[in-house]
């Protein structure tokens, strides 16, 4: 589904990354893990062509994504709360990326409906702007709304952070159904290694920019993780 | 302490990252101050021998103290308009060591710096010179000029109290120009006169120069309740934090017939409805739609028909011009969010377009009683509303792709009341500046009808190649991606 050569980015001098050939099978579930400034956040910024790549080409369903626009319809992404729109109350966010993606509202509201376990009854309704919701509230609305339409690529930049640990578990539950869906590609960062190996069958470790741990997920992945970040 | 934070903000001031690209506006800013140093210059130097020529009798020193009411009140409202108190992003500094009453001080010590306290030095220095070289006693000439600067900086801490009380209300600018018109009535109709009061108490104090006290004390009494004031926002909770208001829905079905675009029209009606920021600029509209009240009642003006065609521009195109200039930074806080959605980018700006469009139908709509004042007004008008919705929208919106800086909707810095500076007026120049000048020289050269033709030929042709125009304005804007989004991605 997604394939990526030669990629790299610099930024005045300094290589953030460099990943010379990654490919990512449709509907694999996949993790990225690493540190502080290990180029997590700027690979999924050159998947969405929010940054430009100083080398190389990231394809997503054969499309490059700095080239062609048409990626977009078949992708949904939340990578931070820049993601959200803060004078639209939750609805009318979710209406409004709906609207995007060619679903109407009846679509939305049904779509919007299985969350409810997840929105703990916080999220809808609330006559609320996005702005003035909590930071959990915020993320659990974009991530959400990342997922309407259908995508068949999903991005997600740290889902699990500043959730309280009952919609962190909540979430982790969605997004094993989620990746059930053999036709749905998922990426996620994480800081959460537990959380992480649970939903992803692949983790990949980078480390200043470099890929230096491609694992299949097994029983020993998260000891092997936590061996690798103790040095 | 104050060296810190001076570091601070000289760091704050270079280290964005595209203050090269202000610097032409900067440069104008400049420019224009220096035109006003000039200006205060020349009436400093010259306004005794000019007094003294036109009114030979009376003394100068008096006149000019009889004429500093309507000083106060103009430096009142231009301070209210283009000062701002100094911005400081105070939020990382209320865990630190610092004494909240250094940061009030510092913040409010700066506000004394401003270009608007020194610009009066110009005309009060030179004119005091002239006055002892005329042989006025030297000591009284230094009590007044001393009494002007008080009241000068009485000027600057009386504008932030004002600046803070009509932040609260949602209609920002009305109180100073209902307390500015107020006091200039009841002056004018000498129910009381303030100006032979206050030139009364300047002649009082440099006769006596003990009460000087009176002006220092309420100087000192304005600057302890800017204190308060402040001091009292610099809690977490009420400066930094917003206030939660309920979420009112307004029913925007209307915009469906606009097909594609209704989403992006939605999103900008709701985004001018529930900002601050843009919510401000609304009220103003009636003064926009208002502004030929200020000229077509005097026969003089009426007379110049190249101002109708000025008029014209500015009073249906004032929602544009305000709405336009901060084309795409409106959306800046979640522009890439909207990057990376499905959608083509001219339609998002093309839904733009259509909200000005229809601003400038309706406000010239509304402005059609302007016919009172004889048909050629309301005709210019037409001119220049076909104009603005053919030419400068597209100006605008080609400018818009040059925009580089982040709009703040929802969270303001803790001192900025405002969110309008000089910059955003002086970007409206020459949207106006080229229509006045093209409908003045046809005026002159082939007559009114012509003149009327040509505008709206100029904006027939806009709004014929429109698809055109945009397919290179949305080019630009595509090509500005990258750039945008970093930009749009730092603070300040």
């Amino acid at each position: 589904m997604i394939q990526v050569k030669d990629i790299s980015k610099t930024y005045a001098g300094t290589t953030v990354l460099t990943i010379n050939d990654l490919d990512i099978p449709k509907g694999q579930s996949f993790g990225l893990v690493g540190n502080n400034g290990a180029g997590k956040t700027t690979f999924f910024n050159l998947l969405l062509d929010l940054i430009k790549p100083t080398t190389g080409r990231i394809e997503s369903n054969r499309i490059q994504v700095d080239k062609s626009e048409d990626w977009k319809s078949f992708t949904g992404s939340f990578i931070d709360e820049s993601f959200l729109i803060g004078y639209l109350t939750p609805e009318e966010y979710f209406y409004f990326i709906g609207d995007l993606r060619g679903q109407n509202k009846a679509d939305v509201d049904a779509f919007v409906k299985q969350f409810d376990d997840i929105f703990n009854g916080e999220i809808l309704g609330k006559k609320k702007y996005l702005r003035d919701l909590s930071k959990g509230n915020q993320k659990k609305a974009g991530i959400v709304a990342a997922l309407i339409g259908n995508p068949e690529v999903v991005i997600l930049d740290e889902p699990f952070a500043n959730l309280d640990p009952t919609t962190q578990i909540r979430l982790k539950q969605m997004l094993k159904t989620l990746v059930d869906n053999k036709d749905i590609t998922v990426l996620i960062s994480s800081h959460d290694l537990g959380h992480v190996t649970e939903v992803c069958e692949r983790i990949v470790v980078l480390d200043k920019g470099n890929v230096i741990k491609d694992i299949k997920t097994s029983e020993a992945t998260l000891k092997e993780l936590e061996a690798h970040f103790a040095l | 302490m104050i060296k810190r934070f001076l570091n601070l903000e000289w760091k704050q001031f270079f280290r964005s990252s595209h203050w090269q690209k202000n610097i032409a506006i900067k440069i104008l800013m400049g420019l224009f101050g220096l035109y006003m140093v000039a200006m205060f210059l020349l009436m400093g130097t010259g306004m005794y021998f000019i007094i003294k020529k036109a009114l030979p009798e009376s003394d100068p020193f008096v006149v000019v103290t009889s004429f500093i009411f309507y000083w106060l009140l103009a430096d009142l409202m231009m301070r209210f308009f283009l000062q701002k108190l100094p911005v400081m992003s105070v939020k990382p500094l209320l865990t630190l060591p610092i004494k909240r009453n250094q940061v009030v001080n510092y913040v409010l010590g700066k506000s004394a710096t401003s270009f608007f306290n020194f610009l009066p030095l110009f005309a009060i220095i030179p004119f005091s010179i002239v006055l002892i070289r005329n042989d006025y006693d030297t000591s009284t000439v230094l009590i007044w000029a001393l009494t002007l600067i008080i009241i000068v900086l009485i000027n600057n801490f009386l504008n932030f109290i004002i600046e803070s009380l009509s932040a609260k209300t949602s209609l920002s600018f009305l109180p100073i120009i209902a307390i500015a018109g107020s006091l200039f009535a009841l002056n004018y109709f000498e129910i009381i006169s303030f100006s032979s009061m206050i030139s009364k108490g300047i002649m009082a104090i440099t006769a006596n120069p003990i009460l000087l006290a009176v002006p220092v004390l309420i100087l000192v009494g304005l600057y302890f309740y800017n204190f308060k004031i402040l001091k009292e926002s610099l809690y977490v909770d009420i400066s930094v934090k917003n206030k939660v208001e309920e979420a009112k829905t307004t029913d925007l079905s209307w915009t469906n017939r606009f097909g594609s675009l209704a989403p992006f029209m939605q999103l900008d009606l709701k985004l001018i409805m529930r900002n601050k920021r843009s919510k401000s600029t609304l009220p103003l509209m009636a003064i926009g739609l208002l502004y030929g009240l200020f000229f077509y009642p005097q026969p003089v003006y009426r007379d110049m028909e190249f101002m109708f065609a000025f008029i014209g521009i500015f009073s249906t195109g004032f929602f544009l011009i305000n709405f336009g200039q901060f084309i795409p930074a409106w959306d800046s806080g979640y522009y890439r969010m909207l990057m990376s959605q499905n959608f083509k980018y001219k339609q998002y700006l093309r839904s733009k377009f259509m909200l000005m469009g229809m601003s400038v139908v309706i406000l010239f709509v509304l402005g059609i009683p302007y016919i009172y004042f004889g048909w050629k007004i309301l005709l210019a008008h037409f001119a220049a509303a076909i104009y603005n919705i053919g030419v400068n929208s597209h100006v605008i919106m080609y400018g818009g792709s040059f925009n580089r800086k982040k709009i703040n909707l929802d969270q303001k810095a803790a001192f900025n009341y405002q969110g309008t500076g000089a910059v955003q007026w002086l970007i409206g120049i020459p949207l106006m500046l080229i229509p006045m000048g093209i409908f003045g020289l046809t005026n002159w050269l082939a007559g009114f009808e012509i003149a009327v033709a040509v505008l709206i030929g100029m904006g027939l042709i806009g709004i014929l190649f429109h698809q055109k125009l945009m397919d290179i304005i949305t080019a630009k804007y595509i090509a500005s991606k990258y750039k945008m989004i970093d930009a749009f991605s730092q603070e300040n």
